[in-house]
């Protein structure tokens, strides 16, 4: 994490409000990075600046430098727009004179604190005085989302924005997101590489919808052109599975994570690991992973066992391997062979999944019954012409 | 000390604008504000009221339903106006929803294996798809209120209902392939456009980074409709 001087108008800093301000000392000194310029307030007091940076960051170390201030408070606001200010931090520097005749060079104040995410940076300055100079040094891992992380838990969880900051996704993370559950690279983490601290229970619910509809539906289509010659065949729309289905996929989707979440706890407090999920990953991993057993499930309507199968393997293939990869770093560090079965398990369950799907959905393929029955005949004409 | 006694900057001259007269705003003063504010009193309005109450229950009915045929209207032939959003009722949706239920039931004394949806499944996918959708749209940061959009996906079930009488007619003529065809192809014109309509007044309700997000749920919904009304065989 290198550090950065945030309060820089290169950096994007930007003094939005001067309550004053004079043609050679214009506010914009503060944050020209030139140890030479100085903001100078003129008329009466209390004399304030706003400072806005472009995005949300983490301040770890505020320095001011001021000339003749007697008094000075810094507030912060976290809001797109200069609102909603709260008091940070008020310094009082004695009397003017004493300060001066102490320290000609004028006063420093420097403040750490690395748990401020302040937005806004106003500093009032009462007493006849200047500004001189301001820095701020911040840590420039200025991950709009890692920020959020911590926003994200202020809003109690019986209101409406609780819930709104799990849909916190554009269309194309959501694209983003699914290639990768498509495309597992091996080294990479789904998690660490897509997800990133903003988990979203959209791709989850929304991949899981269509997968229930898609299974039902291939499903009836696939029996429909099985049976497409048979006379006694009455074709039902069999609606009932829609929700055996639903039901199904979308326990799968809730309760495997919870399980496996709660497990990843308990040995956590075992072993220290390096990684750990949150409940709302996991769960964002495994719906997401679901994603390749759409295109399977439609594919699933041609009516030979070899390509199902095929199927099957390859759809297993892609998602198992994204699982494995997300959670291998998390048990690695465990007893060998807890670890080892963890993974198998994961993968296990996922091809239950698929398999339990396709044998209950789609009635296998009756190619070979036909033939029987048109070889028989054959076979008695023959008999009875040699006879 | 001498640089503190400094005479006010010339505030005209400074080369930013943005700061001018600043200095020379004296912040504890306050300004007097005087003057008068009327407002039209509408002396209308309580004649209003009164009439609605003492006229018919046929001229109220009949102002309902021309709300509705109004609405119908425009579900038809999709504009961009904003009637359907500004004065919702539900009373549409309810309507094609059980007329759409009602047509796709089928005796049940027909067949005891019959797997078709029943009545009340057709009508529990209907609403609870809507609301699903709507609190869809409202979690991804939507602008549109909750019975709006219930009321704008309700609506749109109409062309889907048109799909169904017409499926149902066709199929009082033989089966057969050429019946199928007939039948896709009306319940694929009808199912586009019923997408076409919801998206034309749904998708200005949400940010154009999200609007594909929130109009996949609506496309998934008629699709789901559609393959029932064209599975439906009597």
């Amino acid at each position: 994490m290198r550090k950065v001087d945030l309060c820089l108008s290169s950096e994007g800093a930007e003094v939005i409000l001067a309550t004053s301000s004079d043609e050679k000392h214009p506010p914009e000194s503060v944050i020209d990075g030139n140890p030479e310029t100085f903001w100078t307030t003129t008329g009466m007091f209390p004399q304030e600046f706003i400072i806005s940076f472009h995005k949300h960051v983490r301040i770890e170390k505020l320095v001011i430098q001021s000339y003749l201030v007697r008094t000075l408070r810094i507030e912060k606001s976290t809001s797109k727009e200069p609102v909603d200010f709260e008091q940070w931090i008020e310094r009082e520097f004695g009397d003017a004179a004493t300060a001066l005749a102490a320290n000609p060079d004028g006063s420093t104040i420097s403040i750490e604190d690395a748990d401020e995410t302040p937005k806004h940076q106003p500093g009032p300055p009462r007493g006849a005085g200047r500004e001189e100079d301001d820095e701020l040094l911040g840590n420039d891992d200025s991950d709009k989302t890692e920020l959020l992380a911590g926003q994200k838990k202020s809003s109690p969880f019986w209101t409406f924005e609780y819930y709104q900051t799990f849909f916190d996704v554009d269309t194309h993370q959501v694209f983003d997101r699914i290639k990768g559950s498509l495309l597992p690279i091996p080294g990479r983490n789904f998690v660490r590489l897509y997800i990133r601290s903003n988990p979203d229970l959209y791709g989850p619910f929304w991949i899981c919808a269509t997968l229930v509809f898609a299974i039902a539906i291939s499903g009836n289509l696939s029996n429909f052109l099985i049976h497409l010659g048979e006379k006694t065949y009455h074709y039902v729309p069999e609606f009932r599975k829609v929700s055996i289905a639903a039901t199904v996929i979308y326990s799968y989707a809730w309760l495997v994570p919870l399980a496996l979440w709660g497990f990843l706890l308990w040995r956590n407090s075992k072993v220290m690991n390096i990684v750990s999920y949150s409940f709302l990953e996991i769960v964002c991993v495994y719906g997401y992973s679901l994603f390749i057993y759409i295109p399977t499930a439609i594919l699933w309507i041609i009516p030979q066992k070899a390509v199902r199968w095929i199927l099957v393997l390859i759809a297993l293939g892609v998602s198992g391997s994204v699982l494995a990869m997300t959670f291998w770093p998390a048990v690695r560090e465990d007893n060998r062979r807890i670890a080892l079965a963890t993974v198998v398990t994961i993968v296990l369950l996922h091809m239950l999944l698929s398999v339990g799907c396709l044998a209950y959905f789609f009635d296998a393929p009756e190619m070979d019954h036909l033939p029987t029955a048109t070889a028989t005949p054959n076979q008695t004409m023959a008999a009875a012409k040699s006879s | 000390m001498a640089e503190a006694a400094q005479s006010p900057g010339d505030p005209g001259t400074s080369p930013k604008p943005l700061f001018a007269g600043l200095s020379e705003i004296a912040i504890s003063r306050d300004i007097p504000i005087e003057g008068e504010i009327t407002i039209p009193v509408r002396s209308r309005i309580r004649e209003f009221d009164n009439s609605t109450l003492n006229e018919s229950v046929r001229n109220t009915i009949m102002r309902d339903l021309k709300s509705v045929g109004k609405k119908f209207m425009h579900v038809l032939y999709p504009r961009k106006s904003s009637t359907l959003l500004r004065d919702w009722d539900l009373w549409g949706p309810l309507i094609l929803c059980v007329a759409l239920a009602l047509m796709l039931q089928r005796g049940s004394a027909d067949n005891e294996k019959d797997g078709g949806p029943q009545f009340a499944e057709v009508f529990v996918i209907v609403w609870f798809g809507a609301v699903t959708i709507t609190l869809n749209s409202k979690l991804l940061g939507g602008n549109i209120s909750f019975f709006q959009s219930l009321c704008v996906l309700g609506y749109c079930i109409l062309p889907l209902t048109v799909a169904m009488l017409i499926c149902r007619l066709v199929l009082l003529a033989e089966q057969g392939p050429i019946n199928f065809m007939v039948r896709l192809f009306v319940v694929i014109v009808m199912f586009a456009w019923s997408v076409i309509a919801s998206t034309a007044f749904l998708a200005d309700s949400q940010p154009p980074n999200r609007r594909a997000l929130a109009v996949y749920p609506v496309f998934l919904f008629y699709f789901v409709i559609s393959w029932m009304i064209l599975t439906f065989t009597p």
